[in-house]
């Protein structure tokens, strides 16, 4: 019953964004049967394409078509690489997963262990210093931070590789199986092309790690705190237990929960976010290849782009609430 | 020394009358235990004179800017290192970055100021409606608020700028469009409780209409929390704001938006560190300012704070 009312809110909030992006599509100022037939295109022609891509219904009708396109995966084919666009994004999308998944493993590693320690150490040193790094990650433009990271890592120090994904040399050497350079690699065993992706890899994950660590540390303080103020706490305390045996006992597996639903938006949020750090680490993703469509004109790629995206990040952080209900008892009736 | 402390004294006990004799004497109380406690936060204290310094920066720009124009080109002096001349140094070409900085002020705080003009009327209006008549409107519209809930923020704004052409006003309309539905959440919570109370059932029984009570009793009471709200949210609003500028979707040249700048200084950034770094460093401190200031209001009005 629960599973179906997931299910159900799942859908109505897909409904949504599709209604969203093709209101979108048709907010456009150009008229999308030019664009197909060109200027110098006679009338009966204009007429006839317009009716082909069924213009000439009604919105109702023109949405239940798109919608009937997108769940067939047919999202029309780009004008900048001229393939269909479904198969553009199958294939741009694996290195923006790749590159949110490694920043929020560093994410979660750094930020729970840094909220813990700054929740259960309230008002002490380490509690300033991770709310103090916290407030800064979340107040930095993360294109500026990729920037600065790349003129000091990059340039001056040269501690890491530059913009893209792999050096040219290095290119096309291993068999694309999984899409994600580090694992195919791997699988491979070319370490060099490995080492190389890692070099290239490091700096935006680092980076994209710390912004997700500002937040995920934050919330793992708030939510310590309140675990640690709770009589379980004290009861364990009053038996014997040490304050850090405690800590890691009693509260940590209590916010355990809570941190699915934060780490859940903390990837979400990576994965939106991808249209700006990939145009900064000219990173051959998702992201990327949206702002490249942008700027050709290519709306077509563009709201698939955008759909595919909000589609995941709705997946995700739906998901998570679920499984949030589904993990607490608490929650389960009611 | 004694008289002005002596007068002091009589201001605050004014201010802190348990039973204040009119609606101002107990508004500018409440107004000046929030400064205080807020004072009393070094950290909040430093937020507030970020964003008032963003402030005068827009509302002086001209004559904090030195004499320099935003746009005036000189192509003779581009790309020069920060001096005495120029501050923060001159970008491709050879505006001062300085000046653009400090006119930059006008658009970032223009932007936050539309975004919020916007999405809090829209907020309040919808959250107030789905508390207070409750049922069917209440499900409906609370179904609306968490479709757009879960929408994603810059992709949607980077969507609509797209499909509306690059600019402040699309820019602005595009990041309202996905920044209200938090406004409405609290708006109904705040709503449905205060609907409950006596003085409200008193108005209905004194045949008040729904719309005088939404708006001459509930909506008032609403607005504290939407104003913490909008301080914790506008570093966000700053950040999409910049980044849609960033992408070339936001103000457009010359105008001088910090994202834009930023942009602008990225193929220059192994050389001319300073025309992409400064823009940048700014769209962070003032972010920081309006965080520091948002969790410090929060503080002042958690009445579990004190």
């Amino acid at each position: 019953m629960r599973f179906v009312g997931y299910l159900g809110s799942l859908a109505a909030t897909f409904l949504g964004l599709s209604a969203v992006t093709f209101a979108i599509g048709r907010f456009v100022p150009t008229d999308p049967v030019l664009a197909i037939v060109g200027d110098h295109a006679s009338r009966e022609t204009y007429e006839r394409v317009r009716i082909e891509i069924g213009l000439d219904r009604t919105i109702p009708e023109q949405y239940a078509h798109y919608l009937w396109r997108v769940l067939h995966g047919d999202f029309g084919h780009s004008v900048m690489t001229s393939n269909p666009v479904a198969l553009d994004i199958l294939h741009f999308f694996p290195a923006t997963l790749e590159l949110a998944t490694l920043a929020t493993v560093i994410g979660v590693l750094v930020g729970v262990p840094a909220g813990v320690a700054a929740g259960a150490l309230k008002g002490r040193w380490p509690d300033h210093l991770v709310r103090f790094l916290g407030l800064f990650g979340y107040s930095m433009p993360v294109f500026w931070l990729g920037l600065v990271g790349l003129w000091l890592f990059y340039a001056k120090l040269d501690w890491v590789a530059g913009p893209g994904r792999i050096d040219v040399g290095f290119e096309d050497l291993v068999e694309p199986r999984t899409g994600a350079l580090l694992v195919d690699a791997a699988l491979a065993r070319q370490w060099d092309v490995f080492n190389n992706a890692l070099a290239h890899i490091a700096l935006p994950a680092t980076l994209l790690g710390y912004i997700s660590l500002a937040y995920i540390a934050r919330m793992t303080r708030s939510f310590m705190i309140d675990a640690l103020s709770q009589e379980y706490v004290v009861a364990a305390r009053v038996k014997g237990c040490t304050f850090w045996s405690a800590v890691w006992t009693q509260a940590f597996p209590n916010i355990l929960v809570s941190l699915i639903t934060v780490v859940g938006l903390s990837y979400a949020s990576l994965l939106e976010g991808a249209v700006l750090t990939e145009t900064v680490f000219a990173w051959p993703g998702l992201g990327l290849y949206i702002t490249r469509s942008l700027f050709n004109a290519d709306m077509n790629a563009v709201l698939a782009g955008t759909l595919v995206v909000g589609a995941v990040f709705i997946g995700v952080n739906s998901t998570c609430d679920f499984l949030y209900r589904i993990v607490d008892p608490r929650l389960r009736t009611g | 020394m004694s008289a002005t402390t002596g007068s002091y004294g009589a201001w605050r006990a004014w201010l802190d009358d348990a039973a204040p004799k009119s609606q101002w004497q107990a508004r500018l109380g409440e107004a000046s235990r929030v400064v205080g406690k807020l004072a009393a936060n070094p950290l909040a204290a430093i937020g507030l004179v970020i964003v008032a310094a963003l402030a005068l920066a827009a509302l002086f720009a001209p004559w904090l800017a030195g004499g320099h124009s935003p746009t005036a080109q000189a192509l003779g002096a581009r790309l020069a290192a920060p001096s005495a001349e120029h501050w923060c140094g001159t970008d491709e070409l050879g505006r001062d970055i300085y000046a653009r900085i400090v006119f930059g002020a006008r658009i970032t705080l223009l932007i936050v100021a539309l975004v919020a003009a916007i999405v809090a009327p829209i907020g309040l209006a919808v959250g107030m409606a789905a508390g207070y008549f409750g049922g069917l409107v209440d499900m409906a519209l609370t179904r609306v608020i968490d479709i757009f809930l879960a929408f994603p923020r810059l992709i949607l704004a980077l969507a609509f700028a797209a499909a509306l052409g690059p600019g402040i006003a699309n820019a602005v309309i595009a990041i309202s469009l996905t920044a209200w539905p938090p406004y409405a959440r609290i708006a109904r919570a705040e709503t449905a409780s205060i609907a409950r109370s006596d003085f409200i059932a008193a108005a209905v029984l004194q045949g008040a209409p729904a719309a005088r009570i939404l708006v001459r009793h509930i909506a008032p009471l609403c607005v504290s929390s939407l104003i913490i709200r909008l301080t914790l949210d506008m570093a966000g609003i700053i950040l999409t704001a910049a980044g849609l500028g960033f992408l070339g979707l936001g103000a457009q040249p010359p105008t001088p938006e910090w994202g834009a700048m930023v942009a602008a200084g990225r193929d220059m950034i192994l050389d001319q560190w300073w025309v992409a770094t400064i823009p940048g460093l700014a769209i962070f401190v003032v972010s920081l300012g309006f965080n520091l200031l948002g969790d410090g209001l929060r503080d002042a009005f958690d009445p579990r704070s004190t």
